[in-house]
């Protein structure tokens, strides 16, 4: 039991520690544990795990690392996993960002956190580009600009929480007829 | 009631942001930036480069330290727990129901249908961080910066965090 909770927490560790690139770069890093390494789950069962948690909000990898500790032992092995992929780092950050603080009146840290902000437009403005990019493969791009167009519409003039905007996205994507749209078939069968 | 806040900064985007950590990005700016106003956007731009300079995932990363500034260690704690416990408990509490829904189109579709609110919201992030950025360091500064940021991450296969470092060291060097 307790050997399970230690290798639990080993594995979970060394994908938190390992895994750069944030949450779905994660996943085959948990892959790796988990089936190959440790054989917790079959490669079916991985895979239906990683389905399923798709169809939920928030992030992947602690939805993964949670299933699998629940799966291998309870609601301890459950809390180890989450744990031991995000605290470590969390700690990390704090103390990171605390030195960054500390020495915040220092004008060349003051230079730093400048000098980054262009950084994180650049790589915002990329991510951007990535979701028009998979959006016009499943709607088409005119879809995509009018959605964003009134979804921004709605947002920034408007002044309506983002959530309740993608909230009416959700309901309306579930509730609507059954009948197949032709660009979600074209991603389905991708 | 700061507790509570906190609770809710994170606990929304969560529970909205389908596409994984990237699209809960602008979400959280929204809250802790634009909504409850915790962060300067520049301090959430550091945040996030720094964050992106460390292993695992960013949603869990941002949460733990922006709950951390601004409440303490229950902060902390409060703010990763709103983040990570809503769709794993979900997860955990209905796997057989979700089960047959894993391949379900409608399901599929949502995160489709989520993609161009994401885009615009990220979109905008872009443009504060812009409007930032040539308010502290000045336009010709964010141009060379943004410049040769966007050809590195573009052109070379180089990780993000050596060119996050690399704005840290052109910042150090020429904005101090």
């Amino acid at each position: 039991m307790l050997k399970t909770q230690g290798k639990l927490f080993v594995a979970f560790l060394r994908i938190g520690l390992l895994g750069f690139g944030g949450g779905p770069s994660m996943i085959p890093l948990v892959h790796q544990e988990v089936v190959k390494r440790h054989a917790w789950m079959s490669d079916d069962e991985f895979a239906d795990t990683l389905a399923i948690g798709n169809t939920l909000p928030g992030p992947i990898a602690t939805k993964m690392a949670g299933t699998v500790g629940y799966r291998i032992g309870g609601l301890l092995g459950c809390l180890n996993a989450v744990i031991a992929v995000i605290v470590p780092v969390i700690l990390a950050m704090i103390a990171l960002l605390g030195l960054f603080t500390r020495y915040s009146d220092q004008r060349w840290i003051q230079g730093m956190s400048e000098g980054v902000v262009p950084v994180v437009m650049v790589m915002m403005s990329q991510l951007t580009w990535d979701f028009f990019a998979k959006s016009r493969i499943g709607l088409g791009w005119i879809v995509t600009l009018l959605m964003g167009a009134v979804a921004g519409a709605l947002i920034y003039w408007l002044g309506i929480h983002p959530g309740l905007v993608i909230g009416a996205v959700l309901v309306t994507a579930l509730l609507r007829p059954e009948r197949r749209s032709k660009a979600t078939r074209q991603e389905t069968a991708k | 009631m700061i507790y509570w806040h906190v609770f809710l900064a994170f606990f929304i985007p969560n529970i909205i942001g389908y596409g994984g950590g990237p699209a809960i990005i602008p979400l959280i700016e929204n809250e802790v930036v634009g909504h409850y106003g915790w962060m300067s956007s520049q301090a959430f731009a550091e945040t996030l480069a720094l964050g992106n300079t460390l292993p695992s995932p960013i949603a869990t990363k941002m949460a733990g330290y922006i709950g951390y500034d601004v409440a303490g260690v229950p902060g902390a704690l409060i703010a990763t727990f709103a983040t990570v416990a809503p769709s794993l408990l979900l997860m955990l509490a209905a796997m057989g129901t979700l089960y047959r829904y894993r391949d379900s189109i409608k399901v599929k579709s949502m995160s489709q249908w989520v993609r161009p609110v994401i885009m615009v919201l990220m979109g905008y992030l872009t443009w504060t961080f812009l409007v930032t950025s040539i308010a502290e360091a000045g336009i010709v500064h964010t141009a060379v910066i943004g410049g040769i940021a966007a050809a590195l991450l573009l052109a070379t296969r180089l990780h993000p965090a050596f060119v996050v470092m690399a704005g840290l060291a052109y910042g150090a060097a020429f904005l101090g």
